[in-house]
């Protein structure tokens, strides 16, 4: 399991190059960034859901000695920046000017000498709210005397943002209309919020003299965030540069830009200094990026010897006060659309409605590959409903319905095209190392013993079988405000042989400086030491869209394979001039060209890189230097599956779920650093038992959010995980340079239908069949006595 | 009010506001960025520096309480002798991801292994339950532990 490799060249298991600087406490996260002369920032924010602001008055935090500015949405009126544009093309309040829309709402932004004084200063500020009622019921948002959120849009009468829809309705409805067997469910897949460790903050610096801005901060999205900018403040984009620091965990909460960073901007401007400002965990909870809040009903149609034929689908979907949701333009259910799955469906449709409420504004942020997650988690949970119902192993069920290998490409009914797959071997190598059957023959044993003594714990066996989209993506389909989803590389190979790679995408603790070097290193076959990879600055990096929906291997990782291909077909053109022979008499051998039929007669990277530097006369086709530089547009994106099984343990007396195995196999193609891949699917797996048993952002029926802290918004820890066990199977993508999908997301996608499918098993004793996540012990018992709840919301 | 702090073996005494907190002191007092902000509620644990040799949440820690006493933090890990056992373990089992968790991580970690050489996994999982991981699922945070575990510094090992 230990990483000991010396010296290693390319791909395999080797420790990080990351690792030095963490373990000695010496990263360099935002809020360890301090400039000369910097000042703090801190948000006043809404204490209501929904209000109409009648007044502020901002004198006496102005007098505070240590306060150098106080900023509120009518300054920023009068520049033009109350309003940004969302990634969604919506806008969102920066600071409120007519009405709040959300608890936590962002009213006003201090700049002191100090953080304390900057907290002290938002005391000072007096704000009169005239409350309203709130709209906190996403399935009650259309009702006609709902108020209406978003009444600053002009016209806008109601609380509708979008209808979309994929598949084809009629052969859809036809298919179900014929079917012998149909199962329904209505499930919610609740809010969630990443939470990552280190929360959101920006470190502004405007340059009076130069007019140049530095905005230090975290995002998983450098380049967009610069482009951005300069669209929102008018700024020349030439005079912007974003720098993204180490990043304390992202999974998708620091792809957008939030008002905190705009009033940090706007903050340094008005002061002349550097101005920080970093939320606390409150602020991080309550306002940034949630994820989910999809209402779903699902239907499933079968025979009734188990082929499973149509899946259909209507979703209401929560935007919150705002739709700031991060994805490509066209699909504004992001790419839920897969939720056909991993099996061979004859038809498929889903609509779903988007809607506003009073809650904190985002959508896509949690690891979620663009809502696969919901997606997933929607079919695993239908196809289990459909085993219950036909009284079938839902593992067998499965097996008869996957996708074989001959499919591959397999377009499935609502229009994505799988690249690869062989899905029954993987789920075969999961029950195997579950061992399948022997847990069902102790699952029936368990059973017998209970309804005999009433008592005891419920052995329940979860399974999921997933496949996700990943690495948007082809610019013809898909774009973010309009910026291409392709991701430039740029790498420098210097006369000693030692190289520097230079990458748009943003590592969050992916390790991306250590893998995209062994890309490297196993195209030009340069040790992985040797190669330095330079990320997390605009003005050393190209362009492209950053990090978010497991894309950096699948479309940055592919560019630094190419642009290594460059570089080798540079060195050969050199090579061939070093050793007097035409290019195509050269073989490569990883480091090195030679000539065919006499291997001894080669020149090694190292010295072709020395000798393209040199005054050796190069042939046509290389001016000096091996440098190269490429963008790279996906054809496709990658499709990474899995089968996971999770084993749960339930006391029906109590509710309480405890995970005792999760085997997780999964086939992202081929691994660059195995142990980062699995470093990835495990925290995934926590994720997911996190999402299933504990963590939910819900709301009072004022619309008061009810996970404000880490004390209500629960995170798995140690003790409620288990040692995961995982497997692999490799199925390279045919269309990528290397064979590789990505790998981020895959075990936040798919670990929550196992664990709720594996908690639904063990209660079929009560003859429940569905509940919604979280699985709390009082939702579960609740379940157990015939009465469901509801923690999302406190509406009854 | 004055205080002074024994931080890693060095004292240094300085001038601070009462309600000061010990994370604040260590960042942004004395730069020692090692030791994280998380959460304010004592629930995260990114925080975590030792009191006199206990495992503290330096987050709800007056930097006043520790006036007169000892702070150990991340960066008093690594000595003379080269790195703790736990850091290098962290390396060698990928124990760490984004790296934000790491140092109160490691600092609990080293706290456990004195005072129970030869932890089982459980009580690793247990002696590591008052903090958050958000990248690594505990797993190979435990397989580190571990490691250290097996792989003593010499003065270390029981006579």
């Amino acid at each position: 399991m230990t990483a000991t490799e010396e010296r290693p060249i390319g791909f395999g298991r080797i420790s990080r190059k990351e690792d030095p600087r963490f373990i000695r406490g010496r990263g360099n996260y935002l809020d360890d960034i301090t400039l000369p002369g910097m000042l703090y920032g801190a948000i006043l924010r809404s204490p209501f859901a929904h209000a109409r602001i009648v007044s502020i008055d901002t004198s006496a935090a102005e007098a505070h000695p240590k306060v150098k500015a106080v900023i509120t949405g009518e300054t920023l009126a009068g520049l033009n920046l109350a309003w940004m544009p969302t990634l969604s093309s919506d806008v969102q309040a920066v600071l409120a000017t007519d009405k709040v829309r959300f608890q936590g709402q962002e009213v006003a932004f201090v700049v002191a000498e100090d953080r304390y004084a900057a907290r002290d200063a938002l005391e000072l500020i007096d704000v009169d709210y005239d409350p309203l009622p709130a709209v906190v019921d996403a399935r009650r948002a259309l009702d006609p005397d709902t108020a209406v959120v978003r009444d600053d849009l002009e016209g806008k009468t109601d609380n509708h943002i979008f209808d979309w829809e994929s598949g084809d309705k009629a052969s859809t409805d036809a298919v179900f209309a014929d079917a012998e067997v149909v199962v329904s469910q209505d499930m919610l897949y609740p809010r969630v919020h990443p939470a990552p460790l280190e929360t959101c903050g920006a470190v502004a610096d405007m340059d009076p003299v130069t007019g140049k801005l530095t905005i230090y901060t975290t995002t998983q999205a450098p380049h967009a965030h610069r482009t951005i900018y300069a669209l929102v403040a008018g700024l020349p984009e030439h005079k912007i540069r974003i720098v993204s620091p180490d990043i304390g965990g992202g999974f998708g909460n620091k792809v957008g830009i939030y008002p905190g960073y705009v009033c940090a901007v706007v903050g340094s401007i008005v002061s002349g200094k550097p101005v920080k400002w970093v939320e606390d965990r409150s602020e991080n909870l309550m306002s940034t990026s949630f994820a989910r809040d999809y209402h779903m009903h699902g239907e499933i149609a079968a025979t009734r010897d188990g082929k499973i034929q149509a899946v259909r689908v209507h979703v209401i979907a929560d935007h919150g006060a705002f739709n700031g949701t991060a994805q490509p333009t066209k699909f504004p259910a992001g790419f839920f659309h897969i939720f056909t799955g991993s099996y061979d469906l004859t038809a498929a449709h889903c609509s779903v409605t988007g809607v506003y409420t009073n809650k904190a504004p985002g959508g896509v942020a949690y690891a979620c590959s663009f809502r696969v997650t919901e997606a997933v988690y929607l079919v695993e949970r239908m196809v289990d409903g459909l085993a219950y119902e036909l009284n079938i192993d839902p593992a067998q069920l499965r097996m008869q319905n996957l996708l074989r290998p001959e499919q591959f490409p397999y377009t499935c009914p609502t229009g994505w095209e799988y690249d690869s797959g062989d899905y029954p071997r993987t789920l075969r190598l999961a029950m195997q190392m579950a061992g399948y059957d022997e847990l069902r023959q102790e699952q029936a044993e368990n059973r017998q013993q209970f309804e005999k003594t009433g008592s005891g714990e419920l052995v329940g066996i979860g399974l999921s079988f997933f496949t996700e989209a990943v690495g948007a993506g082809p610019r013809k389909h898909m774009d973010i405000l309009g910026l291409g989803m392709a991701d430039g590389a740029e790498l420098r190979v210097h006369p000693t042989g030692k190289a520097v790679l230079r990458i748009s995408v943003q590592t969050q603790g992916q390790g991306h400086e250590t893998t995209f070097a062994q890309i490297v290193a196993e195209e030009l076959g340069i040790p992985v030491e040797d190669i330095e990879v330079v990320h997390g600055d605009t003005d050393q990096t190209p362009f492209g869209l950053g990090t978010y929906g497991s894309r950096s291997t699948p479309v940055s990782g592919a560019a630094t394979a190419v642009v290594a291909r460059r570089v080798r077909d540079r060195a050969r053109i050199v090579a061939s001039a070093m050793l007097e022979v035409a290019p195509d008499d050269l073989e490569w051998e990883k480091g090195r060209f030679y000539v065919k039929g006499d291997p001894d007669m080669g020149k090694t990277m190292g010295e072709i890189a020395l000798a393209a530097h040199s005054s050796l006369e190069l042939p046509e086709g290389v001016e000096g230097h091996l440098d190269a530089t490429c963008v790279y547009n996906p054809p496709n994106l990658t499709y990474p599956f899995g089968a996971y099984i999770c084993v749960v343990d339930v006391d029906p007396g109590t509710g309480q779920v405890k995970v005792r195995r999760f085997v997780a196999v999964d086939d992202c193609g081929v691994r660059i650093n195995p142990m980062i891949v699995e470093g990835q699917v495990h925290g995934g797996l926590a994720d997911g038992v996190g999402m299933a048993l504990m963590q939910v952002i819900a709301f009072d029926e004022d619309g008061n959010c009810l996970g404000g802290s880490f004390m209500d918004y629960l995170l798995p820890t140690s003790v409620e995980c288990p040692s995961w066990e995982l497997g692999e199977t490799v199925t390279p993508s045919p269309h990528h340079p290397i064979g590789a999908k990505g790998v981020g997301e895959s075990a936040t996608v798919g670990s929550p239908a196992a664990v709720v499918n594996a908690v639904i098993d063990a209660l079929k004793p009560f003859g429940v069949k569905h509940v919604d996540m979280p699985l709390i012990p009082a939702n579960v018992w609740s379940a157990t006595q015939g009465r469901p709840l509801r923690t999302d919301l406190a509406i009854t | 009010m004055q205080i002074t702090v024994t931080v890693n073996d060095q004292p240094y005494t300085a001038e601070i506001e009462p309600r000061l907190l010990l994370v604040h002191f260590l960042r942004d007092h004395l730069g020692l960025t090692g030791t994280h902000w998380g959460c304010d509620t004592s629930n995260c644990g990114v925080c975590v520096v030792w009191l006199d040799g206990t495992p503290v949440k330096s987050c709800t820690v007056l930097a006043a309480m520790a006036d007169g006493h000892e702070v150990r933090t991340v960066e008093g890990l690594e000595t003379t002798a080269g790195l703790d056992p736990v850091q290098q373990g962290f390396v060698e089992c990928h124990g760490l991801q984004c790296g934000f968790c790491t140092p109160g991580m490691m600092l609990t970690a080293r706290w456990l292994l004195d005072h129970n050489p030869d932890p089982s996994e459980a009580e690793i999982r247990e002696a590591i339950s008052g903090q958050a991981c958000r990248c690594t699922g505990y797993e190979n945070i435990v397989r580190s532990i571990r490691w250290a575990a097996e792989h003593p510094r010499s003065e270390e090992v029981p006579a």
